[in-house]
């Protein structure tokens, strides 16, 4: 009979090192994507496994973990994962952007200004930019090595064709350190920009698609785009309803059934730190 | 005329290809110069479609080689090209027209993307000038340009095979390869698309090799002409000369079956 094993971070030494290797050439190769063994977890694939891959890889007992989806701390999703964490590491959470020391998200990038020593951690679903345009993965392999991404530009073509603007809004393509084309995940173009030259690690990871990829401090990260339609960020042109912020992301919000509605911040942190304002109906 | 347009474009050496133990073709050498047009024609298995994927380097040869005048002017061997040279080489200063037109385009995306596309493989960044180029290429290959925006499964065979031809001389390719570009097509349809590359090909000073079981074709195209028997080169020159006046049986045997009095 063996005693149960106790994993710190739930995957065992030998996974983890697997993980940090895939990491570290991820990191060597900015937005270069790193083929992993992703690993099992207790817990969907939709859940965010690639980022609680990597995650478990890099946390230490030190750390200070905070978890979003969709910018709130409060989800189903994103509370299962910090209680996932602080049960099987010990490691103590955070709801605080400005506090953590590592933050896993799903589809967002936190308002507050990250710094020097942080790592967000992104939950990736399809990690190929060039996966709808040439379905092959030999293909786009090729497309990679060789820097041919004029199909990427194809696709934004067919966007201003068809809408007269570039009408993708989520999961917009960049180019890496003026090299690698990379899928930012989900997140609204308008966080974009916090990409680039950010002084916090990237890292992210598709347990599905079992690709690990990254964004070192202090590297450009450029939104594709055509000279005459140049890259713009979205928000809502909108006040947040809670704490009255006129610069962050907000989601819409149903109030009632009979077409009520009011636009708050996406970020709950972010809006939970700008003070009282008055709530007002729409 | 610089010296350089003494030297012919492409040159072929003893091309052979070996399918294993089935012949593809064998010890093919042929010679293209800048603004020719050559027809490859013979029967069916004769080693056409062979040849012209050896010439355009997607298929290795068995043995020979196949040399390139690059726009630097510098001739290369093709097969010491790395491979991003030879993509570049494939998107830039070569066209290829496929028989389907489904295998030259990309089907879901709308015609003046399919137009656009190699101007952004190229670097183009700036969309109302590559629409404007794509426009006028529509114009050029006689598509509306209301059909800018639709998508090439809308088109009939014809259009397709037009829409085709213009994505490849977007970027004023010097060299276009052709592999029945007529075939499939309606006979009414062949004779306005014959047209419309004969004009093509005069006004942009390209060099073409067509491959054609269709001696018509090649009357109306090419300046030259190489006949094609079992994989073997067995009769080549000037397209008029030789079907006029034919040296070898097959050749006339070829010429009586096909060719209207
Ligand atoms: N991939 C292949 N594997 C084996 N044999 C092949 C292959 N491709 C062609 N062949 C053989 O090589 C010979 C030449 O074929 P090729 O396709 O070059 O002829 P073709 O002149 O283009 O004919 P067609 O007019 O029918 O297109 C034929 O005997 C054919 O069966
Ligand atoms: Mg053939």
């Amino acid at each position: 009979m063996n005693a149960p094993v106790y994993n710190f971070a739930y995957l065992d030494e030998q996974t983890k090192r697997m993980i940090r290797r895939a990491i570290l050439k991820a990191i060597a190769i900015p937005g270069y994507q790193v083929p992993f063994a992703s690993r099992e977890m207790p817990m969907p694939y939709g859940w965010g496994t690639g980022g609680v891959q990597v995650t478990a890889a890099i946390v230490g007992p030190d750390d200070i973990l905070k978890v979003i989806d969709q910018g709130s701390d409060d989800t189903t999703n994103a509370v299962s994962i910090r209680k996932f964490f602080a049960r099987t590491a010990g490691v103590r959470t955070t709801t605080s952007t400005g506090d953590a020391t590592v933050i896993q998200t799903r589809h967002r990038i936190p308002e507050t200004p990250l710094h020097a020593g942080q790592i967000l951690v992104y939950q990736v679903p399809i990690p190929e930019p060039l996966r709808f345009l040439a379905p092959r993965e030999t293909e786009t392999r090729r497309m990679h090595a060789l820097s041919e991404y004029g199909l990427m530009h194809v696709k934004l073509y067919e966007d201003i064709a068809r809408h007269g603007h570039i009408a993708t809004t989520y999961a917009y393509p960049v180019k890496v350190d003026s090299r690698y084309v990379m899928d930012p995940s989900p997140i609204p173009k308008f966080d974009n920009p916090k990409m680039n030259d950010s002084p916090a690690l990237q890292l992210f990871g598709a347990g599905r698609e079992k690709r690990i990829y990254a964004i070192p401090p202090h590297t450009s990260v450029v939104s594709l785009d055509f000279e005459d339609h140049p890259f713009e960020r979205y928000r809502h042109e909108a006040t947040c309803a809670i704490c009255g912020a006129v610069d962050s992301f907000l989601d819409e919000v149903v109030t009632d059934d009979s077409g009520g509605r009011m636009f708050v911040c996406s970020d709950t942190d972010y809006c939970a730190t700008q003070g009282p304002h008055e709530v007002k109906r729409v | 005329m610089t010296a350089a347009d003494d030297q012919p474009l492409l040159v072929a050496e003893g091309l052979s290809k070996w399918y294993g133990r089935q012949l593809g073709c064998r010890a093919v050498s042929l010679d293209l110069y800048q603004g020719e047009v050559l027809a490859i024609v013979g029967e069916s298995g004769s080693g056409k479609s062979t040849l012209l994927q050896l010439l355009s380097s997607q298929l290795e040869p068995s043995a020979g080689r196949v040399l390139y005048r690059m726009r630097d002017g510098v001739t290369r061997d093709l097969a010491q090209l790395g491979e991003a040279e030879r993509r570049f080489l494939f998107r830039t200063d070569w066209g290829y027209v496929h028989q389907e037109p489904i295998r030259g385009l990309r089907m879901t995306v709308s015609a003046g993307a399919n137009v656009g596309e190699r101007l952004m493989a190229v670097g183009q960044r700036h969309y109302g000038n590559i629409r404007d180029t794509a426009t006028d290429w529509l114009d050029r290959v006689e598509i509306d340009r209301s059909r800018i925006d639709d998508a090439p499964t809308t088109y009939s065979g014809g259009m397709r095979q037009r829409l085709q031809i213009a994505r490849n001389l977007v970027t004023e390719p010097r060299l276009v390869f052709m592999d029945e570009p007529t075939g499939g097509l309606d006979v009414s349809v062949q004779a306005r698309l014959l047209d419309l590359l004969r004009g093509l090909v005069a006004d942009l000073g390209l060099a073409a090799i067509v491959v054609t079981h269709d001696l018509a074709v090649a009357r109306l195209l090419s300046h030259r002409i190489m006949v094609m028997k079992d994989g073997e080169t067995i009769e080549s020159g000037l397209t008029d000369q030789v079907l006029d006046d034919p040296r070898e049986p097959y050749t006339q045997l070829l010429v009586s079956s096909i060719l209207p009095p």
